[in-house]
């Protein structure tokens, strides 16, 4: 493919919103309240439409027969470029929520990033995508709030999943070879250089929702080397049964 | 700054783009919406520019496929073109689409500053379509799709959609 790193680029994307969404669709009927459960999927919808351009954008540029749906659904898990902060399991609600939070932080400062990006397809998606994170960022952001600074029990959750959770959250600093490329061509976002943007915002965060910020040297990464955690593989299997099963089906 | 985005339109095309209507809040043509963003006619052909008021709705597909039909209906060839780019905002929604959302039952958007007080600060801004009372609350910042919330009424107790600002 002629532009494999562009390609791959966008993968890194929106693989994490095809995920995080599949993540928040398994929500669906399940959320502790039926206005949380209502937010979360209109989430996840918000996540597909706009991993729905990006692979719509991807399939292009692969040519051929190929797909949205092929580039969504038929790849296998080592192909997926997500993060793994996004692929954890729905542990409880506090996981959820600080699953949801670290992600929408850092997806906001990556959106306001690429809509100058010079390719512009991608500015177009961010600048659309901005508004809608915007509101993801403000509803995950309360609810952290709300249940760091609850009860006894509630902010005791919050804490084990803001501990959990922390060690995933260096990698979405972490640049691949798509991303040097897209870098050095003005089309990609360097993220390394969002990191201290991050950690203050969501420091300032957690300390507001009287939360402890944990003290962690070690942190887990692979997920954008397509080396995923062992939830993954379950995750992709429900994700893509169907089209394996009667390939091509349609609704 | 005023920048000029109204769309470009052939003016006889606008009878039947008046009879498409948004799938979700039908008493909303796709006009009201703001969501076609250009509409000529090329040597018999039809070529309309829509785009999507959130990444993910799910009326979008309908409302290119309602447009086709509406075309044929009258033996022309619609092509419908999704554009992302400017994103669509709710500035966008004719003030004769507010007024009819209202009456329909879901609080049309305020601007930016209001829908952020209202959103945020707990301002008791948004008009129950009720009874027309300002001292309203917010339930859930999501309500029954991705562009509402959902607020209910101190007075009446009214619960219903307020359009939340996208800008
Ligand atoms: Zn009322």
């Amino acid at each position: 493919m002629k532009n494999e790193d562009l390609y791959q680029y966008i993968l890194g994307i929106a693989d994490n919103s095809l995920i995080l969404g599949q993540r928040l669709g398994e929500l669906c009927g399940h959320g502790p309240t039926l206005e949380t459960d209502i937010a979360l999927t209109n989430i996840a919808l918000d996540l597909f439409g706009q991993t729905r351009s990006y692979y719509q954008y991807a399939a292009k540029l692969a040519g051929g027969v190929k797909t949205e749906d092929d580039v969504a659904m038929l790849r296998e898990e080592r192909e997926y470029r997500n993060v793994l902060l996004v692929e954890q399991p729905n542990t409880d609600f506090a996981f959820v929520i600080v699953r949801q939070y670290l992600f929408d932080e850092f997806h906001l400062l990556l959106m306001q990033e690429l809509q100058n990006s010079k390719d512009e397809m991608l500015a177009a998606i961010a600048k659309k995508g901005i508004k809608e994170v915007s509101y993801h960022r403000r509803f995950s952001g309360d609810w952290v709030k709300r249940l760091g600074d609850g009860t006894a029990e509630s902010n005791e959750r919050m804490q084990q999943a803001v501990d959990d959770l922390w060690r995933y959250t260096d990698e979405l600093f972490h640049l691949t070879k798509a991303d040097r490329e897209m870098i050095g061509q003005g089309i990609g976002v360097d993220v390394s250089q969002l990191r201290d943007t991050y950690y203050n915002t969501v420091t300032e965060l957690l300390q507001e929702a009287t939360l402890t910020v944990p003290e962690q040297e070690y942190f887990q990464k692979g997920g954008k080397e397509g080396i995923h955690s062992e939830h993954m593989g379950y995750l992709l299997t429900e994700l893509q049964y169907m089209q394996r099963s009667y390939p091509n089906m349609n609704w | 700054m005023t920048v000029d985005l109204a769309p470009h339109i052939d003016k006889h095309l606008l009878p039947v783009l008046r009879k498409v209507s948004d799938p979700e809040i039908p008493v909303l043509t796709v006009l009201d919406l703001g969501v076609i963003r250009e509409a000529v006619e090329e040597n018999g052909k039809v070529y309309i520019k829509l785009t999507p008021t959130y990444s993910g709705c799910p009326a979008m597909d309908v409302i290119g496929d309602d447009l086709k039909a509406a075309f044929k209906a009258i033996g022309k060839e619609a092509e419908i073109d999704l554009v992302l780019s400017p994103a669509w905002s709710t500035d966008w929604i004719s003030e004769e689409g507010k007024r009819k959302m209202e009456a329909y039952g879901i609080a049309p958007p305020l601007e930016e500053s209001a829908d952020k007080a209202a959103l945020l600060g707990n301002k008791k801004l948004v008009k129950c379509t009720n009874c027309g009372s300002t001292n309203t609350r917010l339930v859930s910042q999501f309500g029954s799709t991705a562009c509402k919330a959902l607020f209910q009424c101190n007075d009446c107790e009214e619960p219903f959609d307020y359009f939340k600002c996208l800008k």
